[in-house]
């Protein structure tokens, strides 16, 4: 009796142990990736993180963590967490901004070898500088984006091809002459800023991305069009709070006949104004001059990996697998976000949706990146704040501001 | 204490109950200390460094800078400007307000629950809703004041018409607060009082000129001291109306944009620590120059 309980008993104990084992090695493989990224409505980050987690075969489940549509609360959101060393973020959707603030801090890992090579494969060459830092690259492009000119057709039979043309024709078009531009205290301001700047010629820092370039000339052009701008007819009166949002809501109505804004408008304009979008053409953002092609700054979301992930290989490869040319399709299509993925822009799907699909992609090729300094967020708070509001620039009193304010952000020393 | 003059026994006993009195507030003690006191020292301690979270490895002591730094800044003392315009104005509107509302509350016989909770409500609203429909009513286009007054402003685009919302606001939210704490010190006033003077022949403006007002005193500079103290910190009404723009900024968004925003923790602790000297000022001018009673001197 007694060797029968004995064994019935060892047999239990071992039978618990071996369901132990089984169930610790089914969770060493099934781990979780969280993904930090904005709230995208339409559902295609999630359908990405669905179809990843299955083609695993169990190796990782994403799970996707929501943060906030505006990118200056995404990114208090993250660094505070990052600074913290939290160990729960795997994957994050950072914007173009923020690569080498987040590098330089160590918050995220270099892409080497075999998965940078996977990173790399087809993308447009604009999006992949985005993800670069110090030589290294730190992310693969996932989504990218640019300002068009959106207009009026049934008001304007051509496309202006510079601002000075722009507001010449937006005055003589009377009260329907607005042109919708984003002239809030906020990163919008800095992008107008900077794409004028780099129209003209200039940039904000040297080649190296550490000193203050600023020249003269191109930086007073980019300030006197802005100043112009807005103080003409052709500003609407809530310029000075107005962002891409309120710009495309604005252009809904009726009562403006240019906008300078994301592609995003394009399927917005379809759902909540179908009376006018018959009537909407788009262009390159407007140029200085007529010889040289409108530059505008580059935005879009590439992923990362953090630093203090437990499961970076994993984070790697489900970064790789969401960022493919499939889901790459899928953003596009289904949230109308363009892709980084240079064949994606002649794929008939694709042009369906972006009928604009060939001036996104000029304009993409010609695209300038915001300075590429850990102090990026510094620099444009010293920007939007002197720059603001546009109405009130006086180009040779503002250059002397500007170039001060930019230094003392560049030397982390003293308030913004 | 144990006092001198007592006998032995009696020293004894109240020995005891000051030690158990002390044990007793032990846990109390210890989680301020833990929650309020460690913070404020820390905070007062990162002052002195140069310390930027995305530069973690060059933290290195620099004194008194930070504070050089920002005492010397133009941000620093626009932001002091403005702050203390939207303190001193908003509360001397909201006193001027809640008085009379305390009054009707203090008074109304009939339906006093009600008229109490309809006074009260806009203070039990979350002070971030709260700044969001005022933003939506002053919205040039979906908004409704331009609608009413018949104008066509753009209220958030100019520093002027930004600060009337902002105060505006302010004064919408907070006067409940103001009234109801004026309304403790009216029912300080003794009825006796009040019918006495009647009885003498004081007219209503002679009873509350000369009685009802001297007596709810202390009262109404308590109210007024803490209104001023939660206005000196405004944050979320001025950040969902302007973001500081328009020239609207105050301390708090300064501390905030340092702190949290550029992640300058040496920068922005002294911006807090200042901050926190500024209300320790206000507090001690109140309690000085207006001698206001505090618990222990009315003992």
């Amino acid at each position: 009796m007694i060797s029968i309980r004995l064994i019935s008993t060892l047999c239990i104990i071992s039978l618990t142990m071996l369901a132990g084992c089984s169930d610790q090695k089914k969770k060493e493989v099934t781990s979780t990736l969280n993904w930090y990224v904005f709230n995208e409505p339409s559902g295609a980050f999630a359908t990405a993180a669905r179809n990843c987690s299955e083609n695993s075969r169990n190796t990782y489940q994403i799970k996707l963590v929501p943060l906030p549509v505006d990118p200056d609360q995404q990114r208090e959101q993250l660094v505070r967490r990052l600074a913290a060393g939290d160990q729960s973020i795997d994957i994050i959707g950072m914007d173009v901004i923020w690569t080498a603030e987040f590098a330089q801090a160590g918050w995220i890992l270099p892409w080497r070898s075999e998965m940078k090579k996977e990173a790399l494969a087809g993308r447009l060459s604009a999006p992949l500088q985005s993800v670069m830092y110090q030589d290294e690259m730190w992310g693969v492009p996932y989504t990218t984006n640019a300002q068009l000119l959106w207009y009026r057709t049934d008001r304007i039979k051509e496309a202006p091809a510079t601002w000075d043309e722009m507001i010449h024709l937006a005055e003589t078009l009377g009260e329907s002459g607005i042109i919708q531009a984003q002239g809030e205290r906020y990163e919008g301001l800095t992008a107008f800023f900077i794409s004028l700047l780099a129209t003209a010629g200039g940039s904000v820092l040297d080649t190296r991305h550490e000193k203050i370039s600023l020249a003269q000339q191109p930086t007073l052009q980019a300030l006197s069009t802005m100043a112009r701008f807005a103080n003409s007819s052709a500003a609407d009166r809530t310029l000075s709070t107005t962002r891409e949002d309120q710009a495309r809501l604005a252009f809904e109505t009726g009562h403006s006949s240019f906008m300078v804004n994301y592609t995003f408008v394009w399927s917005s304009i379809q759902q909540n104004a179908p009376g006018i979008a018959p009537h909407i053409g788009w262009a390159r953002w407007p140029s200085l001059s007529k010889d040289k092609p409108g530059r505008t700054a580059i935005g879009g979301i590439n992923l990362a990996v953090s630093a203090h992930s437990r499961y970076a290989q994993s984070a790697f490869q489900a970064a790789v697998c969401i960022a493919s040319e499939q889901h790459q399709r899928i953003a596009a299509t289904l949230g109308g976000l363009p892709p980084t993925i240079a064949a994606l822009y002649d794929d008939t799907r694709i042009r369906e949706t972006f009928p604009f699909a060939d001036v996104l992609r000029a304009t993409l090729r010609d695209a300038v990146q915001r300075p590429q300094t850990p102090l990026y967020n510094d620099v444009s708070l010293a920007i939007s704040r002197t720059l603001h509001p546009m109405r009130n620039i006086e180009p040779d009193k503002d250059y002397i501001r500007l170039r001060d304010a930019i230094s003392r952000a560049l030397s982390s020393k003293g308030l913004l | 204490m144990p006092r001198r003059n007592e006998q032995p026994k009696q020293r004894q006993r109240r020995h005891n109950e000051w030690y158990q009195a002390w044990l007793l507030c032990a846990p109390a003690v210890l989680v301020l200390i833990l929650i309020t006191a460690y913070p404020i020292l820390y905070a007062i301690w990162l002052s002195f460094f140069q310390y930027d979270l995305r530069f973690p490895d060059q933290r290195t002591f620099i004194g008194l800078d930070n504070y050089i730094s920002i005492l010397t800044s133009e941000v620093w003392w626009q932001a002091f400007g403005n702050t203390f315009i939207l303190t001193v104005s908003s509360v001397t509107l909201e006193l001027m307000v809640a008085f009379p509302l305390a009054l009707i509350m203090y008074h109304t016989v009939l339906w006093r629950y009600a008229v109490r909770t309809a006074t009260l409500l806009p203070y039990a609203i979350t002070t971030i809703i709260a700044a969001f429909a005022w933003k939506f009513a002053f919205d040039p286009t979906t908004g409704f004041i331009n609608a009413l007054s018949g104008m066509e402003q753009a209220w958030l685009t100019q520093s002027w018409s930004s600060f009337l919302v902002i105060i505006l606001t302010e004064i919408w939210k907070t006067t409940p607060f103001m009234a109801l704490m004026l309304l403790a010190g009216l029912t300080l006033v003794p009825h006796e009082l009040i019918q006495a003077a009647r009885a003498d022949g004081a007219n209503a403006w002679q009873r509350f000129m000369k009685i009802t007002l001297p007596l709810a005193k202390p009262a109404i500079l308590v109210a007024v001291l803490f209104r001023m103290l939660d206005a000196f910190r405004i944050f979320d009404t001025v950040f969902i109306l302007t973001r500081g723009a328009q020239g609207t900024e105050t301390v708090s968004m300064v501390g905030y944009n340092t702190l949290i925003v550029s992640l300058n923790l040496g920068l922005g602790s002294a911006v807090s620590v200042l901050i926190f000297i500024s209300m320790l000022i206000i507090s001690a001018l109140f309690i000085w120059g207006f001698n206001i009673k505090t618990g222990v001197d009315q003992k």
